[in-house]
């Protein structure tokens, strides 16, 4: 690890004021002290951001206001977030393993790196993520797990996070302050896609730091779900996965909010699908038709392929669990 | 700074670069807690801190200050032996050994998670009471990998003791 300096915030201006110069936020270091020791983060400074806000508050409108340095498990055991946003619950505990989900803060989730296996290889391969200019090994290498959508010939590495899925559904906003003063920003804007620079995941200003997520009240949200594959049954990063709502009444979909995860630089909210379902029939037919016009423009690679008919499948089987329990 | 570990007050690194695994292991010679991959994928380093299990090897120790930690060997006294320790040895819950330590902390905290209701990936309902099946438990313990197999044993051991209600 290269040396750095380090320096504990207690609130978020404090933070603002000791992150200076090649410095980074520290929450849980579940993915950063990793990096830091592979060199591929090398920060002189860590602003450590876990004694900022850990609360989750109900808001006035009925969502949920939830601090940055909420641990993951924290979040998945609120009584709240298990009863009307089930789906957020279920993401986290799909996620890593116990002992992480207890160190991983909120704000350190969402920005975790992704897990393409040319990023990590920093001895031997070429990453445009890591080393902007290098190359890509993976366009053309072993790229199971890489996206099928919204990819750039410069980088088709999938963002891992399974709570950001979740988030990327329900309409959350991400509460952010920095150098111009605090705002916020719609979840689904956060992450970026790859384009010219894939360096840069998000659209995060430098030393901007996150404060919280804001859930939006969304009562249909009660009967959501979150279904991950994975190549074995626990521990594992996600192949793909289908984070969805339901909303279904006389047999017509009233409203419906969907997400992917394991295909894209980002979260992926699949609108082209919600779109597609919203006053329509909840059959299983329907719910296939609308995983296909949502894939239309996937652009799979060597061996990633079968993501096309995985996505389809598992979306279909999603929506018609929540299709039979909201019958 | 300082933090507690099994009980005993002690200095954290001046260097900030130490991991609380190594902190452990090299400056405090508890050579109990295991390092098995150093990049959070095996579990072998899993220690308590203020009851909760976390990854010692992604841990920096200074982010430690004024807490307290339990590594194995906080375990046990000299009366004997913690009772999951114990049903570990009766049910043929290791055979190197290596991840034992991991895994006996990872259960403790497992079952004070299960204790509080918290659910899992498993779980059918999300609030429902939590019952350590076999499923729930292979589930739970899904963070702490065995090379040499013993997960059988494992699971045994620490449903006799779960359920006995004496690892919490
Ligand atoms: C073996 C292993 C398996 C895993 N499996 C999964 C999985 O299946 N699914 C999944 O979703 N995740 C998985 N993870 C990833 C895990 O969820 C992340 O590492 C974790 O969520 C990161 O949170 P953290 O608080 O530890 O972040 P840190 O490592 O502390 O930080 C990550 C990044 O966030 C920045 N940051 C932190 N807080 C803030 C803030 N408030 N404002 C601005 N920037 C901030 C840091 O500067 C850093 O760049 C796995 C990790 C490991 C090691
Ligand atoms: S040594 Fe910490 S998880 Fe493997
Ligand atoms: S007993 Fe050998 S690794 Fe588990």
């Amino acid at each position: 690890m290269t040396p750095f300096s380090f320096t504990r915030a207690t609130d978020p201006d404090e933070a603002l004021r000791l992150f200076e110069g090649n410095a980074s936020y520290l929450g849980g270091g579940t993915n950063l002290v990793d990096l830091m020791r592979e060199t591929i983060a090398r920060p002189e400074r860590l602003v450590d951001v876990t004694a900022l806000s850990d609360t989750i508050e109900e808001t006035a409108d009925g969502g949920l206001l939830i601090g940055a340095a909420v641990r993951n498990t924290a979040l998945a055991e609120h009584l709240g977030v298990r009863t009307r946003y089930p789906v957020l619950a279920r993401a986290i505990l799909a996620g890593a393993s116990a002992q992480i989900r207890n160190m991983a803060t909120v704000g350190g989730n969402l920005l975790q790196r992704t897990r393409c296996l040319y990023f990590y290889d920093h001895a031997g391969s070429r990453c445009n993520k890591r080393a902007p200019g290098s190359g890509c090994d993976a366009v053309h290498g072993f790229n199971r797990n890489h996206a099928i959508l919204g990819a750039s010939p410069l980088c088709v590495a999938t963002h891992p996070s399974d709570m950001c899925v979740a988030l990327a559904a329900l309409d959350a906003t991400v509460h952010l302050t920095g150098a111009g003063g605090a705002r916020t920003l719609p979840f689904t804007a956060l992450h970026r896609l790859p384009g010219e620079h894939p360096e840069i995941d998000t659209v995060l200003e430098p030393g901007e730091l996150i404060t919280a997520i804001e859930l939006p009240p969304l009562p249909f949200a009660a009967n959501s779900t979150y279904r991950k594959v994975r190549d074995r049954a626990s521990y594992a990063f996600a192949l793909v996965s289908v984070a969805a709502a339901l909303e279904i009444e006389g047999g017509q979909i009233r409203d419906v909010r969907i997400a992917l995860g394991g295909v894209a630089h980002k979260p992926w909210r699949a609108t082209t699908a919600e779109a597609a379902l919203r006053g329509g029939p909840a059959t299983e037919a329907a719910f296939r038709d609308a995983a296909i016009t949502e894939l239309a423009d996937a652009k799979p690679l060597s061996d990633n392929g079968f993501k096309v008919e995985l996505v389809t499948r598992t979306l279909a089987a999603v929506l018609s669990e929540l299709a039979g329990a909201a019958a | 700074m300082t933090v507690i570990i099994n009980g005993s007050s002690a200095t954290l690194p001046g260097d900030p670069r130490v991991s609380l695994l190594d902190f452990l292991r090299e400056h405090l010679h508890l050579s109990g807690t295991k390092k098995g991959c150093d990049q959070g994928a095996c579990g072998a380093c899993t220690v308590l801190v203020d009851g909760e299990r976390i990854l010692s090897c992604l841990a920096l120790a200074v982010q430690f200050d004024g807490r307290q930690v339990t590594t194995i060997e906080g375990l046990s006294d000299d009366a004997g032996l913690h009772p999951l320790q114990q049903a570990f040895i009766e049910h043929d819950g290791f055979q190197c050994g290596y991840c034992t330590p991991g895994q006996i902390c990872s259960a403790i905290g497992m079952a004070a998670e299960a204790k509080r209701g918290l659910p899992s990936h498993v779980s059918a309902d999300l609030t429902a009471e939590v019952t350590l099946t076999r499923e729930e438990m292979q589930e739970r313990m899904s963070g702490n990998l065995c090379r040499c197999g013993a997960h059988n044993g494992i699971i045994d051991a620490i449903r006799e003791t779960v359920v006995a209600g004496m690892a919490a």
